[in-house]
């Protein structure tokens, strides 16, 4: 029986180092190779060492796809391909390709260059790294070799953000990376076609969450920022350099504009304009208002916001500072937290999700002092605001996925485990014959196939069988068709019989019978063809009984003849003969006459 | 069962094709052919005291005069009305029948409104989006270009035949000028477009189950594409414009045409004698020479393709030509847009240009020409421009007609002086007729074209490549350009040779469809029984069901009978006549003569008398009154009135035979 097998290395009821193995049809895949950022030791990584535990993962994978350049799906990217070891084939789409290697590299730094670890993968490596991946265009179906094809939908998650359908035969997997039903303002919604997958991979970040309208939580964020600034506060916006940053940005944007606001926006780090740019030159990734209108106004090109120096943090007076990274982890974001931190009319608006073991994490289950390296506390005083905004699809968004997708099967994945038992639950309610999975790290979920043969049919027989069935077919009626499928090498081919027997060079064997029934009946020999006909008519319905002028009576192509015995002319003697292709017919018609006709 | 095309278009480089393939009706391009506007007179943007005193035209014998609507110039006559173009043929098929229009480039959807708009049309249009972007931009242009000189009168009489026959020069050998339309508007295109479904190259569309259709990389310019129409068993590619020449867009995509039953060919170079290597050459030395002689120069061009070539290649060149302080101007209502549009489709470009996007940076260096104030463009010669405008300078503008566009108002300006020069680049027109209403001339003109798209050397090559197995292209392609009639390298010479089309030709392609793919569902493969027939080949007899949706075809199990209610099953056991037409399978083989006798003999049956014949055996079952004769391609069972014998002979005879 053939199956599919998911195996998450990453990712399996947790948000974080995103991993997902990936078995069909003889070919093996592997779905993100991402971090997890609330670890700093071995568990930062996916356990490589499931696949194989000695050497090189390029003979057990046949490719590798990154859904989007978030460092929780590709942070473990160049660790994997360079240190752990793969040489075949990275598929991402090109602005996923374009940008990851930047986050990939402000990673490494951080790692390596502010905390001094060593044994980590280098820049060389990044760039090995890279030379290895191959561009992914959206609807383009790339074969990655004679049999398995892979093919990028639009996600909406993060600019390049895509989702992947991986098809080998008549069985397909689609696994969503992370995605977003509703447009926001720079980016449009996931859209999937009805592609009927064996398995719907999707993440779950915000399994439980019905999300009000994006307008109000807008108003909110704006509201809060501006109540701040207004009393002089600081507004510190942790955020990863793309993606939500570019949206809050073009948010704040437009109000500064329209309320006439002087206090300062600032973007943290030199990736700010890189970054802008980056969009510029993608922007057919972007939402549609933004592409139509790009040639008259871009709407990456700022006024309002300016880039960031260190030495601005101690500067008085209010001002909105976007920073990275988003999860309060390390970097600049959290050198501005420690300074801001004390003072209670400032704010940290996080607008995204935070994984355990971060400093936005803490902050956002209520600490109010925090451990930090070297034995000090952090005393938290300024107002903490929780807004999401990151762009992930809430459970609304996943049912709706699935509407469109129609898969058979649902695996839950980059989510928190009670979470996902609630959604679980509720998928499995609401569309009844889907089963859903929720497996841990390394658990292997076996989801058998059912694939339908293909067979090349003569166009003859084809013909023949859409002529017979007219051109609506009765649906209480099916006609059976018949034919003889011929096996050849890896050839499957459907034939009429008689042409099965001319391409293999086989004579036919005619089988006949031949049949005398004897019948006591006085009249003359044609009135009791016609009592013959008469019977055979009215017993046969639905067949074609005719009464030919040659003196014999035809049902369907089985001809029968009236004679009288030479001693007896009471006595008649009915004779058919039939071809063992009406035997069914033929057996049934000597059998009913030998018990005579009606009076 | 087979396909068949047709060819409403005419011109080889602008092609509109029809393919009837599987009941799905392809137009493959909707070119539209714009020479016609050469009969016209130019379009003047501010009055122009010669077009106006030129005099109007009377017949030799003075019995014609068409003094108002045909003016003389040069002793050629043009019509003095709004330029119209000549679209697809209309007449040759039922646009509504259309299922969809594939599009190779954005030169080639130029007639797409015609087709579209006020036929019925109600298909889908399917182009990458860079052709329908920049496509959007040249219609735009156009429909700019003819409404913002609003011309009240509209010429008719000319196209009289018996008028027409009268006229001079090349107006007179004008054909089919009744079918001429004015250019269409901006609420059409606008209509015409949003019937554009996108797509990407490899991505494979499914055309109501029936045909699969994909565009590829071709290689001439943004977004250009080849198309391959399939089923599982028939390829048919059509190859239009396409180039091999390393210039921005992404290489054209030689691999995925190999294995193909017909290949269409159209769109090859209208210059193959030109390399645009040395075009280009010429081109920068030209305009150079006559900077330096403190002349202008003018580039008659479209507002997209080439020109992005031209602005890297002059990037290049102005500083070692010491060309640093000329301005460099575009002038076109879309020429913003061009250039914004150009830098965003790194997806679409060759390499060198993609991985510039990585940096990132703007994949075209007219990006930097344009921050450091060296190009500059505006919409129109009116407004901004008049205040800048410094000569000696560089003009890109349209059209390349040069019958409309801001091209009329320098060739008017600059025509009078030998300093100045006009560099055709744009291979669409002949340069000569293009020039017809403005001699006499001063100015200098240079015949530069560019073509990247294959020349017949290309062709060979990329034809031994893939290797068709029947190729089919216009007419002209096979023989050599009349004006070069010993020139049999300027044309296509195949084994076999390709089947020529013309406009208005309808074509039958060479091949029969045979097979069609169709599912067997799993439980009704797994009931199957294979039996091996000979070494390496098995048969099994296949009853089902066939489903047919959306051209999907399906095989289920046979229903299983439905069971008789108990009550009445022993009554009418008998007079229940079998399922109808459910036919036994067919047999093939011989029923040897003793090892039948073993079984017959094993079955209780031992008083067998055999007979020899001419054909084979009779044996006569004396006990059981029953013959049997065995022959090598048949058997006869004459059992008349013991059924359970007859049934049992039937089975043992059975076991010697094959079923098919």
């Amino acid at each position: 029986m053939p199956e599919i097998k998911v195996t998450p290395l990453g990712a399996g009821q947790d948000v974080g180092r995103s991993c997902i193995l990936v078995s069909i049809g003889g070919k093996n895949i592997m779905l993100d190779c991402g971090m997890h950022m609330g670890y700093n030791d071995d568990r930062r990584f996916p356990d490589f060492s499931y696949i194989t535990q000695n050497g090189r993962l390029t003979e057990f994978l046949d490719c590798v796809i990154i859904s989007h350049f978030h460092l929780d799906h590709c942070g473990a990217l160049p660790y994997m391909s360079e240190m752990v070891g793969y040489d075949g084939p990275i598929y991402m789409t090109h602005p996923t390709k374009a940008i990851c290697p930047i986050l990939l590299e402000d990673f490494r730094k951080i790692t390596v260059d502010k905390k001094g670890e060593t044994n980590f993968f280098t820049s060389q490596m990044i760039k090995d790294c890279m030379k290895k991946v191959v561009p992914l265009n959206l609807h383009q179906t790339v074969q990655v070799d004679d049999e398995l094809e892979i093919k990028a939908y639009y996600a909406g998650h993060v600019l390049g953000a895509a989702m992947v359908q991986i098809k080998v035969g008549s069985e397909s997997v689609v696994y969503t990376g992370d995605y977003n039903m509703t447009p926001d303002r720079h980016l449009g919604a996931a859209w999937i076609d009805k592609c009927r997958p064996d398995i719907l991979i999707s993440e779950s970040t915000y399994a439980t969450t019905i999300r009000d309208s994006k307008r109000c939580r807008e108003r909110d964020f704006l509201k809060k920022v501006h109540e701040t600034v207004e009393r002089g506060g600081k507004v510190l916006i942790p955020v990863f350099a793309l993606g939500r940053a570019q949206e809050l940005c073009i948010l704040l944007e437009t109000f500064w504009e329209r309320m006439n606001l002087k206090a300062p926006i600032y973007f943290s780090t030199g990736l700010t304009e890189k970054a802008n740019h980056y969009y510029k030159l993608f922007i057919t990734w972007t939402n549609q208002k933004i592409r139509k209108t790009f040639v008259q106004r871009n709407m990456f090109e700022f006024k309002h916001i300016k880039a960031f120096d260190r030495s601005y943090a101690d500067n008085p007076g209010p001002m909105v500072v976007f920073a990275t990274p988003g999860m309060l982890h390390a970097g600049q974001s959290l050198q501005i937290f420690k300074k801001w931190a004390g003072n209670e009319k400032n704010m940290v608006i996080m607008p995204g999700y935070c994984v355990q073991g971060t400093v936005g994490h803490k902050l956002l289950s209520g600490q109010k002092k925090l451990e930090m390296e070297g034995r000090t506390t952090l005393e938290v005083k300024l107002q903490v605001e929780y807004m999401s905004f990151s762009a992930h699809a809430d459970a609304k968004g996943i049912m709706q996925l699935i509407r469109m997708a129609e898969p058979r099967n649902v695996m839950l994945v980059h989510g928190e485990a009670k979470k996902m038992e609630f959604l679980k639950d509720k998928i499995e309610q609401e569309f009844t014959g889907i089963s859903c999975f929720m497996p841990a790290n390394g658990e292997t979920t076996t989801i058998p196939t059912n694939p339908s043969v293909p067979v090349d049919i003569s166009l003859n027989l084809l013909k023949r069988e859409a002529a017979f069935g007219g051109p609506l077919p009765d649906p209480k009626k099916p006609r059976t068709m018949h034919g003889t499928l011929i096996m050849k090498d890896s050839s499957l081919r459907l034939v009429s019989p008689e042409q099965a027997l001319k391409e293999l060079d086989l004579n036919e064997h005619q089988l006949r019978f031949t049949c005398r029934v004897q019948l006591q009946d006085p009249y003359s020999d044609t009135d009791t063809l016609s009592r013959v006909y008469n019977h055979l008519k009215s017993v046969l319905k639905g067949y074609t009984v005719q009464h030919l002028p040659d003196g014999t009576v035809m049902v369907e192509s089985i001809v029968l003849k009236v004679s009288s015995s030479a001693e007896d002319p009471n006595t008649k003697v009915v004779l058919l003969s039939w071809s063992y292709q009406d035997e069914d017919l033929g057996s049934f018609l000597s059998s009913l006459l030998r018990k005579g006709l009606p009076p | 069962s087979s396909a068949e095309g047709n060819t409403p278009g005419c011109h080889p480089t602008l092609p509109c094709n029809v393919l009837k393939f599987k009941s799905t009706t392809i137009m493959l391009d909707c070119g539209l052919d714009t020479t016609s506007v050469l009969h016209f007179l130019p379009l003047p943007l501010v009055h122009s005291p010669r077009l106006s005193k030129l005099p109007g035209w009377i017949s030799k014998d003075g019995a014609v005069s068409l003094e108002k609507e045909l003016k003389e110039c040069a002793g050629r006559v043009f019509v003095d009305s709004l330029p119209e173009f000549c679209p697809p043929e209309r007449e040759l098929l039922d646009l509504s029948t259309i299922d969809v229009i594939l599009i190779s480039n954005y030169h080639c959807m130029m007639a797409l409104p015609y087709i579209t708009e006020h036929t019925g049309f109600t298909g889908t249009v399917y182009a990458t989006e860079p052709t329908l972007q920049i496509g959007r931009l040249l219609m735009e242009e156009l429909v700019n270009f003819m409404e913002r000189v609003p011309k009240a009168q509209s010429a008719t009489c000319w196209k009289n035949k018996e008028i027409q026959r009268l006229l001079p020069g090349p107006v007179k050998e004008a054909v089919e000028v009744w079918t001429w339309r004015r250019c269409y508007s901006m609420q059409e295109v606008n209509s015409a477009l949003s019937k554009v479904q996108l797509v990407g190259y490899s991505q494979k569309v499914e055309l109501f189950g029936a045909v699969q259709v994909t565009p590829l990389s071709s290689g001439y310019s943004l977004g250009s594409s080849n198309w391959i129409i399939q089923s599982h068993y028939e390829k048919v590619s059509y190859v239009s414009g396409s180039s091999l020449l390393t210039t921005h867009p992404q290489p054209m995509d030689q691999s995925s045409l190999k294995n193909s039953d017909v290949l269409i060919l159209t769109g090859l170079t209208q210059i193959p004698t030109a390399n645009p290597d040395g075009m280009l050459g010429e081109f920068c030395s030209n305009l150079a020479m006559t900077i330096r002689a403190g002349g202008n120069v003018l580039v008659p061009c479209y507002s997209s393709g080439v020109i992005y070539d031209l602005l890297e290649c002059l990037y290049q060149f102005i500083d070692s030509a010491n060309l640093g302080s000329t301005p460099f101007y575009f002038i076109s209502p879309v020429a913003n847009s061009s250039l914004e549009f150009s830098q965003i489709f790194a997806e679409w470009l060759c390499q060198n240009k993609q991985s510039k996007v990585y940096l990132p940076e703007p994949p075209f260096p007219h990006a930097e020409l344009i921050q450091t104030n060296k190009l500059k463009h505006y919409p129109g010669i009116h407004g901004d421009f008049s205040n800048e405008f410094r000569q000696p300078c560089v003009v890109f503008t349209g059209h390349p007609s040069l019958r409309f566009g801001d091209v009329v108002h320098f060739m008017e300006l600059w025509g009078k002086s030998s300093l100045n020069t006009v560099i055709f680049t744009e291979p669409d027109f002949s340069y000569l007729d293009a020039l017809a209403p403005y001699q006499p001339l001063a100015m200098k003109c240079v015949y530069c074209p560019i073509d990247t798209r294959l020349n017949f050397h290309q062709v060979a090559k990329l034809l031994k490549e893939v290797q068709p197995l029947h190729v089919v292209c216009p007419e002209q392609y096979t023989q050599p350009p009349p004006t070069q009639s010993h020139r049999s390298d300027l044309m296509l010479e195949l084994q076999p040779p390709p089947m020529p089309y013309r406009r208005c030709s309808v074509l039958g392609l060479p091949f029969r469809r045979r097979y069609e793919r169709i599912q067997l569902l799993p439980e009704l493969a797994k009931s199957l029984v294979p039996s091996e027939i000979k070494p390496g080949i098995s048969v099994a007899t296949v009853s089902a069901v066939l489903h047919t949706k959306d051209n999907k075809h399906v095989l289920q199990p046979p229903p299983k009978p439905a069971p008789v209610p108990p009550s009445k099953k022993r009554k009418r056991v008998v007079e229940e006549p079998p399922e109808l037409v459910t036919p036994k399978p067919l047999l093939s083989g011989a029923v040897p003569l003793e090892p039948f006798l073993a079984l017959l003999h094993k079955h209780g049956i031992t008083e067998v008398k055999v007979e020899d014949t001419p054909d084979g055996h009779i044996l006569h079952l004396q006990a059981e009154d029953t013959l049997i004769q065995l022959e090598e391609d048949g058997t006869h069972i004459v059992c008349d009135s013991n059924e359970p014998l007859r049934a049992t002979l039937r089975d043992l005879v059975l076991r010697f035979l094959q079923k098919l």
